[in-house]
């Protein structure tokens, strides 16, 4: 598993991959509510799934499993730990 | 001496229920917390042969930084911000996610009350290979842990005993150990910050008590709906997060980061994962509950299942309670001699009781359902599923099952939404689901597609009139349904954007004791609450359709009934003594206050294709929309239609305007049964709405907005269709 050095946003980790929060960038209440869930800078996640229609998708994060929508997942910046496919991680910005 | 009160805390899902219900036998009640609408059960708690407690089960939280009325009741219990301070708390902790389970653990023990850690789900750990050395972390938490499993009632009895240990130090020990989480400078000069306002606010606090509250108002104030914050702290707790100058989450995250970081330090220790895990028994079975194609087409399969059973499996007791209520009709009509006494206990009294218990069935069957569904850990897996639907109208994911509840019937349904968890989600659902097409409209949809449709004429050579039409007035109340929903969250019930941060809980098969207690409560919560007020509508319904009586039309009828006297063939005789009793009966209502405001509105009434006899109508469906059959057929003078449509449908046919036009056209049938469609008439769904929302605003608006929207809509579209030329058939 290489590290890659460039963050991605949640939503555009592979299912299957795992990743490492950078930051949660979401409007306060629902980026409390991700914190108090143990999603926090440092927390190592995986998505396991995407609902059959597209949103939202399944997360396994410290031992339990949390649905999350797109658009939240796209607030949360994290360093992939496994190489995102290039057209998968349009928004990566260096870190 | 009062007993000791004892707190049940934990996350949803970590198995709090079934302990409570196990820790405290049959001993639980059901009421709602002091000033809240958010209920609770309480029992005793038996620690050993000398102490017993009061145990409050309080609503499942993460943490408790609260954002909605049930969140808030568990903080305000725990601060003793209630009327009373709890001796001690048992934390319930789901061992198989420990450290987000101790997350709250952690937040309770900094508040400085006695703890006792439940380690639930030993059983389901040690199938994981998950050992905990539960001693070690008695002394990391400085809390007792018992390892516990609620479902098999393993460990409850040192669990009983730890509680009253505790509970007898409670008294000697004035200092505990509480857990020191070392905060980033941040967070201890934003403490110092609002420590001022905090001692003012809550004086009588320890001053443990006083630094948690600190914490948890520097967490949770700002953006929240919380009410009844002392003003000096919310001001405080504002300046001091503006004048930490930095960005509005980094201050949350400094709080929760410090106490996650203090777990794993404590958890790190002292639990043994296996080093590979093979697929549990869930993650196997969500691929495929949660497939594609097998996701959907169980989805499909069992909501089906969950529709049938409200629609048709609680119809024999629905029809058993309904004859019930017919026999002591009877029975009353035999027994009473004629008059208002009679009438006000037949019609009155005992028609208000049946429907009351008339809806025990739906009700009872959908918890049943609904409980299933979410101690399985499926409801969490529906709301998944068809989350995206959902959200375009700005509802929850988990909307969707009362919305389809709605279908069969609003009233069960309105209750079902309390599995929502943030108010505002769950008063947009409440306030929008009665728009669903319920089994209540089919009889009215019925008898006006049976007056003007046909069924014989087919459209396109496939579908019959009256089927396209009937699946029309479907087609609008889904469309109406989502549209309200839409509109409610952008308006009255504007707020930020629901998060679907939904937790996946394992599949666990459900205690039926756990169902049955459940759907109970749900039942009683029913009949006292929204009972009451139902018979109380139902008898003054029943008053406005029967008084004033005139005695003027009641002579008449008794000169015929004295002529009728002599017809020499009995069964003539009785026929027509019959005929004449509903068309005195017609003839009173008319003098009745619901039919001279019927004939008061009935200028208003005429744009929309209706006269007064259906005006009256509308007024008596208000006690259930399926008795618009049979007001009309008291206004029309003949016998009740409520099993046999077809004179009422006769009557329909042929009644006309005042200036001799045909009342029931093709259009005006359009018009009632939209206006059906959208109008709120069903004083059971006020009642149970009343009684989820926990005041009278809510139904209010609901009954406003939906009576407006049905005369809006009935009146453009017999006023396009007359102006289009359709009305005229």
């Amino acid at each position: 598993m290489s590290v890659t050095p460039s963050t991605a946003h949640l939503d555009a980790v592979p299912v299957g991959q795992s990743a490492v929060v950078v930051a949660v960038d979401c409007e306060r209440p629902i980026a409390r509510r991700l914190m108090e869930l143990g999603v926090l800078p440092g927390t190592r996640v995986e998505v396991v799934r995407i609902a059959p229609m597209g949103c939202p998708m399944e997360l396994r994060v410290r031992d339990s499993s949390l649905s999350i929508r797109r658009v939240e997942a796209g607030r949360v910046r994290v360093r992939p730990l496994a190489p995102v496919p290039a057209t998968a991680a349009p928004d990566g910005t260096p870190s | 001496m009062s007993r000791p009160l004892v707190l049940l805390a934990g996350n949803p899902n970590a198995g709090k229920t079934t302990l409570f219900n196990r820790l405290t036998g049959g001993t639980a009640r059901v009421g709602n917390y002091p000033g809240v609408t958010v209920e609770c059960a309480t029992g005793t708690l038996r620690c050993d042969d000398t102490l017993s407690a009061e145990l409050m089960d309080l609503p499942g939280t993460y943490s408790l930084s609260a954002r909605s009325p049930d969140e808030r009741v568990a903080v305000d219990a725990l601060f003793a911000r209630g009327e009373r301070r709890p001796a001690a708390v048992v934390v319930v902790v789901d061992a198989t996610a420990l450290t987000r389970n101790l997350y709250l653990a952690l937040q309770i023990l900094e508040t400085g009350v006695p703890v006792v850690i439940a380690l639930n789900m030993m059983d389901a750990a040690r199938k994981a290979g998950l050992a905990v050395d539960h001693a070690a972390l008695t002394r990391a938490l400085g809390a007792p842990v018992v390892p516990i499993s609620a479902t098999r009632g393993e460990g409850l009895d040192a669990l009983r005993a730890e509680v009253g240990r505790t509970l007898r130090d409670a008294t000697a020990a004035s200092s505990r150990d509480v857990p020191q989480v070392t905060y980033p400078r941040l967070v201890e000069d934003a403490i110092t910050a609002v420590m001022a306002a905090t001692l003012e606010a809550y004086a009588d606090a320890s001053p443990t008590a006083q630094r948690a509250l600190s914490l948890w108002a520097l967490l949770s104030l700002g953006e929240d709906e919380l009410e009844g914050i002392p003003q000096v702290l919310r001001q405080s707790v504002a300046d001091a997060r503006s004048a930490s100058g930095v960005r509005s989450t980094e201050l949350d995250q400094a709080i929760i980061a410090a106490r996650y970081a203090w777990l794993e330090g404590v958890v790190v220790g002292h639990l043994t994962s296996p080093a590979s895990k093979p697929p549990t028994l869930t993650e196997k079975l969500d691929t495929v509950l949660l497939h594609r194609f097998s996701g959907f087409a169980v989805f499909v399969a069992v909501m089906y299942v969950v529709f049938e059973a409200l629609f048709s499996w609680s119809a024999p007791m629905t029809e058993l309670i309904e004859a019930g209520v017919a026999a002591a009709q009877g029975v009353v009509q035999e027994q009473l001699g004629p008059g208002s006494l009679r009438d006000l206990l037949k019609d009155g009294i005992i028609a208000g009781v049946g429907n009351v218990v008339v809806f025990v069935p739906q009700i009872a069957m959908l918890f049943l359902m609904l409980g299933f569904l979410e101690d399985s850990g499926y409801l969490a897996r529906v709301a998944f599923l068809i989350d995206r639907v959902m959200a375009r109208v700005g509802l929850h994911g988990k909307a969707f099952v009362p919305l389809l509840s709605g279908c069969a019937c609003a009233v069960p349904a309105v209750m079902a939404t309390r599995t929502i968890e943030t108010r505002r989600d769950r008063i947009a659902t409440m306030l929008a689901l009665p728009l669903m097409s319920c089994s209540a409209r089919l009889p009215v949809y019925v008898l006006v597609i049976g007056t003007v449709f046909s069924s014989e004429e087919r459209v396109l050579g496939l579908f019959s009139q009256g089927a396209l039409v009937l699946f029309t007035m479907y087609a609008v109340s889904v469309v109406a349904t989502l549209g309200a929903a839409a509109v409610l969250r952008r308006t009255v019930l504007k707020g930020p954007r629901p998060a679907l941060l939904l937790e996946l809980p394992p599949y666990r098969w459900p205690e039926w004791r756990t169902l049955l207690r459940n759907t109970w409560d749900r039942v009683r919560g029913f009949l006292v609450d929204a009972g009451t007020i139902i018979l109380a509508l139902t008898i003054v319904l029943w008053a406005l359709l029967t008084y004033p009586q005139s005695d003027a039309v009641h002579a008449r009828h008794e000169a015929e009934r004295a002529l009728a006297a002599q017809i020499p063939v009995e069964a003539e005789r009785a026929a027509r003594l019959a005929v004449i009793d509903d068309s005195e009966k017609g003839a009173q209502i008319r003098e009745s206050i619901a039919g001279r405001v019927g004939l008061a509105i009935e200028p208003a009434l005429t744009p929309l294709g209706f006269d007064w006899r259906i005006g009256v109508g509308i007024m008596g469906a208000f006690a259930a929309r399926e008795v618009f059959v049979a007001t009309l057929a008291t206004v029309f003078g003949i016998s009740s239609g409520a099993d046999d449509p077809v004179p009422v449908r006769a009557a329909l046919a042929e009644a006309t305007h005042k200036d001799g036009r045909k009342l029931m056209t093709p259009l005006a049938g359009l018009s009632l049964m939209l206006f059906f469609v959208f109008a709120c008439q069903c004083m059971s769904t006020i009642a149970v709405v009343r009684r989820e929302s926990g005041s009278w605003k809510w139904p209010l608006l609901m009954f406003t907005y939906m009576t407006t929207l049905a005369y809006l809509v009935s009146l453009a579209v017999y006023q396009l269709g007359s102006a289009l030329g359709w009305g005229l058939g």
